[in-house]
C-alpha cells in the first residue's frame, strides 16, 4: 500500500484532481450556502420585501426567489455531477492506469 | 393555554419532516373514522407486491453485503429514488401541505430548507462516503483511527437519532391511520411493526430498497395527478389559483408573503443549520450510498434525488394553494361544505381552521375532491406505505449500528465471521421493531413532534461534525473525534431538553422558566461539537494520536481516487 501511496502522491495528475475537485466543492458549497442564508436572512429580517407584488398580480417576490432557491440546489449539484463525472473521473481513470 | 402550547408546538414543530400530525392539530382532535375500505383494500394490494419483493430479496440476501448494501448493485436512478423516498416521508406530504393551506408561503420556506442539504451532501461527503466506507458512515469516520471509541460514538450517534426519528414516525404512524383507515391506534402501530419486520429481518436492503422505490414512484405520481387537476381547474395559471386562494383564505393577501412562523433570526438560521447539516448526518440516508457500484453512481443517485425532493416540493405547494381554493372554496357558503367540520363552523370557526381532521388532512380532503372515493383511497393508502418504508430504512440503520460496529468492531474487535454478524443484525431488527412497537404505545398521547427536530439537531452536531471532519482533516485525533462527537450530542439533547417545547410543553414546568430560550439548538451545538474536536485533537500528544496523523495520507489518497475502495460485491 505504501508504493500505492508515494507512486499516487507522485504522480502530478493526483495534484490536479484534488486541486480541482477540492476548489469546485468549496466553491460550490460557499455559493449554496450564500443563496440559502440569503433568502433565511430576507425572511428574517425583511418580510416586506418578499410580499413585495409582482407588478399587478399576486404573485410576490418571494414565491421565485423561493422556487429559485430549490432549482438552485438543483442546478448546482447538477454542475458538480456534470463536472465531476466528466474531468474528475477522467483524471481519475488515468492516475489508476498509470499505476499498472 | 393550550392555544398557546399549540402555536408554541406548531411554531417548531411545523418545521420538522415528521410533523403531520403536529401541524396545527391537536392530538385530541384526532377521532377515528369510519373503516375506509378502499383505502384498506389498495394498501393490501401494496403490501402483497412488497412481500412478494422480500421473498424474492430473502433468497438473494445471503451475505453481510447483500443484507447491508444489496451487494452494491442498485443503480444510480434507482438510488435516487430510494434516497427521495426515504426524504419524503408521510409526515412531510401531509405536513407540508397543511402548512400550505394553513399560512400559505411559509410552507415553501420549510420545503426549502429541506432540500438546500443535499447539495452539501453532493459536494462534501457522497462519494468520499463510497471510496471509503463499507456498510455504515462509521466505517468512513473510524477509518484511521482506533475503533472502539469512534465505532462507539458513531453507533451512539446513529441510535439515537434513529430512536428519536422512529418515535415520532410510529406515533405519527399510529394517529394518521386512526384517520385514514378508520384502524385503532394499537393495531396501526402493530401492523407498522411486523411488516418492517418481516421486510428487514428477510430482505435486507434489497427490499428495503425496493420498498422505497415503489413507494417514491407512487407517491410522485399521485402529487403529479393532483397538482394537475388542481392547475387544470385555473387553466394552469398560478395567477388564478392564487386569486381564489386569497379571496378564501381568512388572511388574505397575507398568505403570499413569510407570515409568522419563523419570527426571530437566531431561531431561522439554526433552523436552516439543523435542515441543512442533518441531512448531511443521518444515518439511514447515509446507508444508501454504499448500495451502488462507484463514486460516480453515489455522486449521480444525490443529483437525482435532489430533483424528485424538489420536484415534490414544489407540488407541495400547488396541492397546498389547491387545497384552499377547492377545499376551504369548495362551496359558496361554508354551511354546506362537506370538507369542513360543521359543529366548528357552527361555533364561528373560520373556513380554514374547520378543515375535517385538522390541516393536515387537507391533501386527503383534496385527493377525494379531485378524485374521487378510489382516489383518496389510493393516496391514503400511499401514505401508509411511507411511513412503513421510512420506519424500515431507519429499522435497518440501527440495526447496522448494532451488528456491524457495536458487535462486529467493538464487542468482538473485528473477530467475527459473516454469518454470526447476519444473526445479530437481523436480532437486532427484530428488537428494534418490538422496541418501536413498545415505544409507539408508551408515547401515543406524548408530544412527539419535537424529536424529528431533535433527531436532525444531533445529525447536526454528532453525525454530521465527527464525519466530516475525519474526511477532510489530517489532525483529527481519536480522542478529539470521541469527546467533541459526544460533546455535540449531549449538547443538542441537553438544550433542547432545556428549551421551551420540551421544558415547559412536554415537562410541564412554569411557562418562562425554560433554562435555554431556543427550540432550535444547531447554532449552538454545532459549533460546540466542532471546537470541541479541533481542541481536544490539538491537545493530543498520545501515540494513538500519531497513528491517526500518519493514516490521513492513505485514506486520503482512498477518498480522493477511489483505489482499494470496497468493490460491488459479486452476484
Amino acid at each position: 500500500m505504501s508504493t500505492v501511496i508515494s507512486q499516487v502522491r507522485a504522480n502530478p495528475k493526483f495534484a490536479e484532481l484534488v486541486r480541482k475537485r477540492n476548489s469546485l466543492a468549496l466553491t460550490l458549497t460557499i455559493a449554496i450556502l450564500v443563496i440559502y442564508y440569503g433568502f433565511i436572512i430576507l425572511v428574517a429580517f425583511d418580510k416586506s420585501l418578499l410580499a413585495t407584488p409582482l407588478g399587478a398580480n399576486l404573485m410576490t417576490l418571494g414565491v421565485p426567489l423561493g422556487i429559485g432557491v430549490i432549482l438552485a440546489a438543483f442546478v448546482l449539484t447538477g454542475i458538480y455531477v456534470t463536472k465531476a463525472n466528466a474531468e474528475f473521473d477522467t483524471l481519475t481513470k488515468e492516475i489508476v492506469e498509470e499505476m499498472k | 393555554m393550550s392555544r398557546i402550547l399549540t402555536l408554541l408546538t406548531t411554531a417548531v414543530v411545523t418545521a420538522l419532516p415528521t410533523l403531520a400530525f403536529a401541524a396545527g392539530v391537536d392530538a385530541s382532535d384526532i377521532k377515528r373514522q369510519a373503516t375506509n375500505f378502499p383505502a384498506i383494500i389498495m394498501f393490501v394490494i401494496f403490501v402483497g407486491i412488497t412481500l412478494g419483493i422480500t421473498y424474492w430479496a430473502a433468497k438473494r440476501t445471503k451475505s453481510a453485503a447483500s443484507f447491508y448494501t444489496a451487494g452494491g448493485g442498485i443503480t444510480a436512478g434507482q438510488n435516487g429514488l430510494a434516497i427521495a423516498g426515504d426524504y419524503m416521508s408521510a409526515a412531510s406530504f401531509l405536513g407540508i401541505t397543511g402548512l400550505v393551506y394553513g399560512s400559505g408561503y411559509d410552507g415553501l420556506i420549510f420545503s426549502v430548507g429541506w432540500l438546500v442539504g443535499w447539495p452539501i451532501v453532493t459536494f462534501l461527503v457522497a462519494e468520499q462516503l463510497r471510496n471509503l466506507g463499507k456498510f455504515t458512515f462509521a466505517d468512513v469516520a473510524s477509518f484511521r483511527f482506533a475503533q472502539t471509541p469512534i465505532r462507539t460514538l458513531a453507533a451512539c450517534g446513529s441510535l439515537v437519532t434513529v430512536a428519536f426519528y422512529l418515535i415520532a414516525q410510529m406515533v405519527g404512524a399510529g394517529k394518521l391511520i386512526q384517520i385514514l383507515f378508520g384502524l385503532p391506534y394499537l393495531w396501526a402501530v402493530l401492523i407498522v411493526g411486523v411488516l418492517m419486520i418481516v421486510y428487514v429481518t428477510f430482505g435486507g436492503m434489497t427490499a428495503t430498497t425496493w420498498v422505497q422505490i415503489i413507494k417514491a414512484c407512487l407517491l410522485l405520481g399521485g402529487a403529479s395527478f393532483m397538482a394537475f387537476m388542481v392547475m387544470l381547474q385555473y387553466g394552469f395559471s398560478p395567477e388564478a389559483l392564487f386569486k381564489r386562494a386569497v379571496e378564501i383564505h381568512p388572511k388574505h393577501v397575507a398568505i403570499m408573503g413569510p407570515g409568522s412562523l419563523v419570527t426571530d433570526p437566531v431561531s431561522a438560521i439554526s433552523l436552516g443549520m439543523a435542515l441543512m447539516f442533518g441531512t448531511a448526518g443521518l444515518p439511514h440516508i447515509l446507508m444508501r450510498f454504499f448500495t451502488v457500484k462507484d463514486a460516480k453512481a453515489a455522486r449521480k443517485s444525490v443529483f437525482y434525488a435532489t430533483g424528485f425532493i424538489g420536484y415534490f416540493y414544489i407540488l407541495t405547494f400547488i396541492m397546498g394553494f389547491g387545497a384552499i381554493a377547492l377545499i376551504a372554496g369548495n362551496t359558496a357558503s361554508p354551511a354546506d361544505n362537506p370538507f369542513l367540520d360543521q359543529s366548528l363552523v357552527a361555533a364561528g370557526k373560520d373556513v380554514i381552521t374547520a378543515i375535517r381532521g385538522g390541516s393536515n388532512m387537507a391533501v386527503m380532503h383534496l385527493a377525494n375532491a379531485v378524485g374521487g372515493e378510489y382516489f383518496l383511497g389510493f393516496i391514503a393508502a400511499i401514505a401508509f406505505a411511507t411511513i412503513l418504508a421510512v420506519v424500515s430504512g431507519l429499522a435497518l440503520a440501527g440495526a447496522s449500528a448494532i451488528s456491524h460496529d457495536l458487535y462486529a468492531s467493538v464487542f468482538r474487535r473485528g473477530r467475527v465471521n459473516e454469518i454470526d454478524e447476519m444473526r445479530v443484525s437481523k436480532i437486532a431488527s427484530v428488537g428494534l421493531g418490538i422496541l418501536a412497537v413498545g415505544l409507539g404505545i408508551a408515547f401515543e398521547n406524548q408530544n412527539v413532534a419535537y424529536m424529528v427536530g431533535l433527531a436532525f439537531a444531533i445529525a447536526a452536531s454528532c453525525n454530521f461534525p465527527v464525519l466530516l471532519m475525519s474526511i477532510y482533516w489530517k489532525g483529527m485525533t481519536t480522542r478529539g473525534a470521541f469527546i467533541g462527537g459526544f460533546i455535540g450530542l449531549i449538547a443538542a439533547v441537553a438544550m433542547v431538553v432545556m428549551g421551551p417545547t420540551v421544558w415547559v410543553a412536554v415537562l410541564g414546568n412554569a411557562k418562562g422558566s425554560n433554562p435555554f430560550p431556543y427550540d432550535n439548538v444547531a447554532i449552538f451545538s454545532m459549533p460546540i461539537a466542532f471546537i470541541g474536536i479541533w481542541i481536544f485533537s490539538l491537545l493530543d500528544n498520545s501515540a494513538r494520536a500519531q497513528v491517526d496523523k500518519d493514516g490521513f495520507e492513505a485514506q486520503y489518497i482512498r477518498c480522493q481516487t477511489g483505489i482499494g475502495a470496497s468493490g460491488a460485491s459479486a452476484h
